[in-house]
């Protein structure tokens, strides 16, 4: 069976490399503390999991100090792109190496998950998705290097670059993923879904129905996370003040809970995967462009969901 | 009351700028001690939360040595050439058009695109070259709007079409909640119910489309009137 390790393992040894580089580049602090955070990162990507939790989360530490000291550049600035250089046109040929790894990504999840060998599916489903894409990068690779005949080093060089480009706000969704595992355990959850109860007048129906959904949306936002928020909000509110109380249809009040949930994703920043991290892979110079633009997306889907919930929790 | 202090912290840091990583981790080890962890213990939790999440990392990683050759030799040059060859193609009509691509390839199990493996190499681009084609003189301000555009095509896209497919973690997660509350929910019918709120997101991304071209109509208007200065 295929699992994402050697992935892993590939991508970690990557940012070594990447690391070499920056720090053969330049023999200033700079470069140092640069090459020291790219190299650590690619040490917990490779052996996080043989590793002593306490002591990745002792790496983790390292890599925020270096991010803060300033010498880890924040992301938000642009690299001109050095494509006038080139004497040669590719022509749109070169857009299918881009297109291979979304299409890796289809056949991949669509394969692994239905072939057997020996009985047992290629690749388990919930990674199938990474592996296909990460099989679909290894030959998007090899052929643009053929293509292109570019040295051996190019990757490194060009990956070196757009590392820089991106920054240390690379790692903030697994930190943000992190804080979300300490929340949790401290038991942040019921102390929120409490107060609400508390606070508003949960024996109409569609105050319930409405601090049902807002408090998912609100708690996803603090979170970035609506799987975090549903067991904490639903147990919390939906199952006793709209379900038990109230005699809601469980399966219409999750499905668009959750729906509600992923409005307040929207405009998370806290859910940096979705929101922060593809505006610095994007270089926008407002890392907050992408919060700024589903901002109106968010509470006009939000409103329609709460309008059907509202309409339809309690007739079906 | 005083768990909640975690959430503050990130909410004052993030609010004033401070750098986001010392604000999360400062959050995490205040939480932590207030919810009775030994410092030992917060460190284990916050490595195993970082290793356990590193899928969230792979994408990036992986498509960049790819992403940053092609840019190289002219990947987005390409990109916008081809769609200055569709003449009706506009900014706000590629980003719809990926829209509604992804809600209905997700909602059958397909998650293709991504911001890693789609956005950034194909539709940004492309959106980026109608925009251009639509208006060659508009400004940078509008431009980068309309690649935030773009990746909110991809979130929304997603976010509002993955849950009519009962295979996929959300709707698992649901039916698993109320089964271990000792209640059947079929996980059908929770996928059937996130159909009207998906319909009503894709007439949402109609508007914000709309808009958008319209934003980009409104600054060509703008430069005819002020007479072509940046020639």
């Amino acid at each position: 069976m295929l699992t994402l390790e050697p992935f892993y393992k590939l991508g970690g040894f990557f940012l070594v490399l990447v690391a070499v580089r920056i720090f053969g580049r330049g023999q200033t602090l700079r470069h140092w503390c640069s090459a020291l955070f790219w190299a650590i990162l690619g040490i917990t990507l490779a052996y996080g999991q043989v590793l002593d939790s306490a002591f990745v989360g002792g790496l983790v530490v390292t890599l925020v100090v270096l991010a803060a000291s300033g010498y880890v550049k924040a992301g938000n600035e642009t690299v001109e792109h050095d494509v006038k250089s080139n004497k040669i046109d590719f022509g749109f040929k070169l857009l299918y190496p881009a297109l291979v790894i979304p299409l890796a990504g289809v056949i991949g999840s669509l394969l692994f998950t239905r072939i057997k060998i020996h009985g047992a599916l290629i690749a388990d489903s919930g990674q199938a998705p990474l592996i296909a894409l990460g099989i679909g990068a290894l030959i998007a690779l090899v052929w643009s290097m053929r293509m292109t005949h570019a040295p051996i080093k190019q990757p490194v060089v060009e990956g070196a670059r757009l590392f820089e480009v991106i920054g240390y706000a690379i790692i903030l969704p697994q930190l943000l993923a992190a804080l979300g595992t300490i929340f949790t355990h401290a038991g942040v959850g019921q102390v929120i879904a409490g107060l609400v109860a508390q606070a508003l007048p949960t024996h109409i129906p569609w105050v319930a129905v409405t601090a049902y959904c807002v408090g998912m949306a609100l708690f996803t936002i603090c979170m970035g996370n609506a799987f975090a928020a549903f067991s904490v909000i639903t147990a919390g509110i939906g199952l006793p003040l709209v379900i038990k109380a109230h005699g809601g249809n469980p399966a219409i009040l999750a499905s668009m809970g959750m729906l509600a949930g992923y409005c307040g994703t929207l405009i998370s920043p806290m859910a940096a995967n979705f929101n922060i991290i593809p505006a610095v892979l994007l270089e926008l110079k407002d890392r907050n462009a992408i919060l700024k633009a589903q901002l109106p997306i968010a509470l006009a889907i939000f409103c329609a969901n709460l309008g059907i919930l509202i309409f339809c929790v309690f007739r079906y | 009351m005083l768990k909640l202090i975690g959430i503050g912290i990130v909410a004052l840091g993030f609010a004033c700028e401070v750098n986001p990583l010392l604000v999360v981790v400062i959050a995490g080890f205040v939480t932590g001690l207030v919810g009775g962890m030994s410092l030992h213990d917060i460190l284990a939790e916050l490595g195993k939360g970082f290793v356990k999440n590193r899928s969230i990392l792979l994408p990036v990683v992986a498509i960049i040595p790819v992403m940053g050759l092609l840019e190289k030799y002219g990947l987005k040059i390409q990109a916008q050439a081809l769609i200055k060859k569709m003449k009706k193609a506009t900014a706000g009509r590629v980003i719809l058009g990926y829209t509604a691509i992804r809600q209905i390839s997700i909602s059958l199990g397909l998650n293709f695109g991504g911001h890693a493996g789609m956005i950034r190499p194909v539709i940004a681009p492309m959106a980026e070259g109608a925009a251009l084609s639509q208006n060659p003189n508009i400004s940078e301000k509008l431009l980068q709007s309309v690649k935030a555009h773009a990746s909110a095509a991809e979130n929304t896209g997603a976010f509002f079409g993955e849950d009519i497919f009962i295979a996929v973690g959300g709707v698992v997660l649901m039916h698993n909640f109320f089964e271990a509350e000792g209640m059947n929910v079929g996980l059908w019918s929770i996928a059937l119910w996130g159909i009207p709120t998906a319909i009503a997101a894709f007439g949402v991304m109609v508007w914000r489309c709309y808009v958008l071209d319209k934003r980009i109509a409104r600054e060509i208007a703008v430069n005819k009137k002020t007479g072509g200065e940046e020639c």
